[in-house]
């Protein structure tokens, strides 16, 4: 027969100031837990979202990133020729000749500097890129010394507010548009004409150090890589853009994942034995209770399931207390240096439901295994001498 | 002392609890220990940065070089006692993920510079002898495995093709935070094989001044004395621009902190609710005590004993497994250079520690103190 769940409430009740403590151990534990991955999800998301499925990154091949290849004029029209490319309004291929150069702008609020990418692109590239949307302002001018800025970039960097003129590469440029890619890292970037670009920074016109085309459909992949790849001209690799910008970040993302979940796992051990503590008190200073249940008929299985409940119970509350307490670092954003790529990426704290379930998850998990040996002491209480006890 | 018994026997009074309080305060410790680490990892540089020592980059940032020119005439400014320049290579070895930096330096200066790496010198000799010679720091040398002599190739990135290097010296820092992990090899090689685009062209400069007190003029008139040329500077001390590297990282301070403050309240309540019950259940214990005629301040320092007793041996085996981690080894040496539990952070763990025990034993040890002795008898 089941203890009555009311027995473990008013328990919890009595007992309110040892079961507060334990609430608020988990609850430390559980925000701990779900504030750090929600910095690494915060991270991945940045990535696994550069890029549309229907965007491919052609390069060098050989070459492990963007900025080590090169492809030249000649061998961009040919990609350009390529079949299964979707077409602009006017019917010319939807392709991008792209240069990045890291250029190093002052951090907001630190007085040093941080590497910042400054993307050249084509005209062409609001339509390329379709997750970039200008959410304040304009896109640049072709042939104009504009910058559109990415709202992450914007923010951790000083002076690149609408309308501001910073200098990088010889010369000063105007900010006359903000985007947004969705928490990409493109919002990581400023971006502006690739031809102005090149020329400021001494590079030879003319030349892309990749090409980013926007395919007709994503079936088209196969076709597209394999002309490419098999056209005497050309020497190079084709990739789909989300898997390039994933592969950029593989060393920051496992750090920031193996960093994360060491501290929370060590935090979570930490906890159990507070939940252990918690509940082998209870046991102890109930003892005479308990052999009154068993004295009533109650099974050891019975005492049990309702130590355990009562050890669930807390450590719920202390799982929900926990999420609530990450909740506040949702969409604050950070700035970290992605050394693949020699710059500045910012990203922000992704405290999804799925998280924060998994929060919870791990605090009934603390409060079982917490639960579960007190419990099973409290069953093999002899009922005898524990009710002789005082 | 002739407490000490009284003590002990109440620590074993309940075996359980007293250990669960002591291993739940050695968790939260190897979390301090790690955090710790972590920190030490990303700002060792700073602490190890030259007070004279200056840096002088590309004004677009590091990424720009510099003509090999300016050396001369920066070593030609008053109070430079020397001048080296160095590259980043950035090549791969194997695979990605085997990352190490790795420049190409100068000749003997750079090294000359930076005088806490030491090379033995008939090593020093050895690598001045060979066009393709490479000095590797003891960590990377370990980590791969690699000898004197061997050859060792590198897939070029930043500049192209394969490249293959014979270590001919290894280094060793002077001091726990000196990064070991660093490849230098022959500026003159690179200088062969370099693309069009970067000869006579190196990375950045570093230079030594005679005062330390005079390094901010002296970068000063670096950056002036290049002012309005094709290749402007930004010439900072050391430790500013290490600090411009830690920043980037992101603020790696403040979320250790935050998580260290979490951990250490969430300690304090555990232990403190341990050492409440433990001083409630002996209520009649102390009653009889003071009725023997023992002072209020025995029974304060006895609870106040009991807690710092608990909190010492949880934080002492929670520091010293902390440390043992660091010494086995170091899950992932290409980003955390230095991983190493420095003294002075492990003092700071024992204050904590001490901190710890103190205040979880100060309210208990009061309310046993404040007991009047025929109450407390009463309710047995």
């Amino acid at each position: 027969m089941a203890i009555p769940i009311a027995y473990n409430i008013r328990s919890v009740r009595v007992r309110w100031v040892s079961a507060v403590v334990a609430v608020v151990g988990i609850a430390g534990a559980v925000g701990v837990f779900v504030a750090m991955l929600a910095l690494a999800n915060g991270f991945e998301a940045a990535l696994a979202t550069s890029g549309s499925p229907l965007n491919v990154k052609v390069r060098r091949a050989g070459t492990n990133s963007e900025m080590e290849s090169g492809v030249s004029l000649d061998e961009t029209r040919i990609i350009g020729d390529a079949p299964g490319l979707a077409r602009g309004a006017d019917g010319s291929p939807l392709i991008s000749g792209e240069v990045v150069v890291v250029t190093a702008l002052p951090k907001a609020g630190y007085g040093t500097d941080a590497n910042v990418s400054v993307r050249g692109v084509s005209p062409l590239a609001a339509q390329v890129h379709d997750v970039v949307k200008i959410a304040e302002g304009r896109f640049f001018q072709p042939g104009l010394a504009e910058l559109i800025v990415g709202r992450g970039v914007a923010a951790t960097i000083e002076g690149l507010s609408l309308g501001s003129r910073p200098r990088f590469g010889g010369r000063e440029w105007t900010v006359v548009g903000l985007f947004d890619s969705n928490g990409s890292a493109f919002d990581s970037e400023i971006w502006c004409d690739a031809r102005l670009l090149n020329e400021s920074f001494g590079r030879p016109t003319g030349v892309s150090q990749s090409v980013t085309a926007r395919l007709s459909s994503i079936e088209a992949f196969k076709v597209f890589k394999d002309t490419l790849t098999s056209d005497p001209r050309l020497s190079v690799q084709v990739q789909h853009e989300q898997e390039y910008y994933a592969s950029r970040s593989t060393m920051m993302s496992t750090l920031i994942r193996s960093l994360g979940f060491l501290v929370a796992v060590v935090m979570g051990i930490g906890s159990v034995f507070g939940a252990l503590n918690t509940m082998y008190s209870a046991v102890a200073a109930r003892a005479r209770e308990i052999a009154t249940l068993r004295a009533l008929g109650f099974g050891p299985l019975s005492v049990v399931v309702s130590f355990v409940f009562e050890s669930l119970l807390i450590a719920l509350a202390g799982g929900i207390v926990g999420c609530l307490l990450a909740l506040p670092v949702n969409g604050i954003g950070v700035s970290t240096m992605n050394w693949q790529t020699f710059s500045h990426l910012a990203f922000a704290f992704r405290v999804t439901p799925m998280l924060m379930l998994l929060g919870v998850s791990f605090a009934l998990m603390m409060g079982l295994v917490g639960g579960l040996l007190p419990a099973i002491r409290a069953a093999r209480l002899p009922i005898a001498s524990a009710l002789r006890e005082l | 002392m002739k407490f000490l018994p009284l003590i002990v026997r109440n620590l074993f009074r309940k075996k359980i609890r007293t250990t669960l309080t002591i291993l739940s305060i050695a968790v939260a410790m190897f979390l301090f220990g790690l955090l710790a680490v972590i920190d030490t990892a990303f700002t060792a540089g700073l602490e190890v940065a030259g007070a004279d020592r200056v840096v002088v980059i590309g004004r677009n940032g590091v990424i720009q070089l510099l003509p090999m020119g300016h050396g001369d005439k920066i070593a030609a400014i008053a109070g430079v006692t020397d001048v080296a320049f160095a590259t980043w290579f950035g090549g791969v070895y194997q695979d990605e993920s085997n990352f190490f930096p790795q420049f190409a330096v100068q000749d003997d200066a750079y090294l000359r510079i930076y005088s806490e790496y030491v090379v033995p010198s008939d090593q020093l000799k050895a690598y001045l002898e060979d066009r393709q010679a490479a000095i590797v720091g003891r960590k990377t040398a370990q980590r791969f495995g690699w000898k004197i002599g061997d050859r060792i190739p590198l897939k070029g990135t930043i500049f192209p093709g394969a490249w293959e290097f014979n270590v001919r010296g290894i280094y060793t820092g002077r001091r726990q935070q000196d990064d070991e992990t660093q490849f230098m090899f022959r500026a003159k090689y690179l200088e062969e094989r370099a693309p069009a685009w970067a000869q006579g062209l190196v990375g950045w400069y570093v230079v030594k001044v005679a005062d330390p007190s005079q390094a901010l003029p002296i970068a000063k008139k670096i950056d002036e004395r290049f002012a309005n040329s094709s290749a402007e500077t930004k010439t900072q001390p050391e430790e500013i621009f290490i600090a411009s590297w830690v920043n980037q990282m992101g603020n790696i301070r403040l979320l250790v902190i935050s998580v260290g403050v979490v951990v250490f309240f969430t300690l304090l309540l555990v232990t403190g609710n341990t050492m409440a019950i433990a001083v409630r259940e002996r209520t009649g214990e102390w009653a009889v005590l003071k009725t023997l005629g023992f002072g209020d301040g025995i029974v304060l320092t006895l609870v106040l004993a009991e807690s710092l007793t608990i909190a010492v041996i949880g934080g002492g085996l929670g520091l010293a497994f902390a440390k043992v981690f660091t010494i086995f080894g170091n899950p992932m040496p290409g980003l955390l250079p230095v991983f190493l539990l420095s003294n002075i952070r492990l003092l700071a763990g024992l204050v904590l520690t001490l901190l710890v025990g103190f205040a979880a034993g100060i309210i208990p040890g009061f309310l046993a103190m404040r007991l009047k002795i025929v109450d407390a008898l009463r309710r047995v």
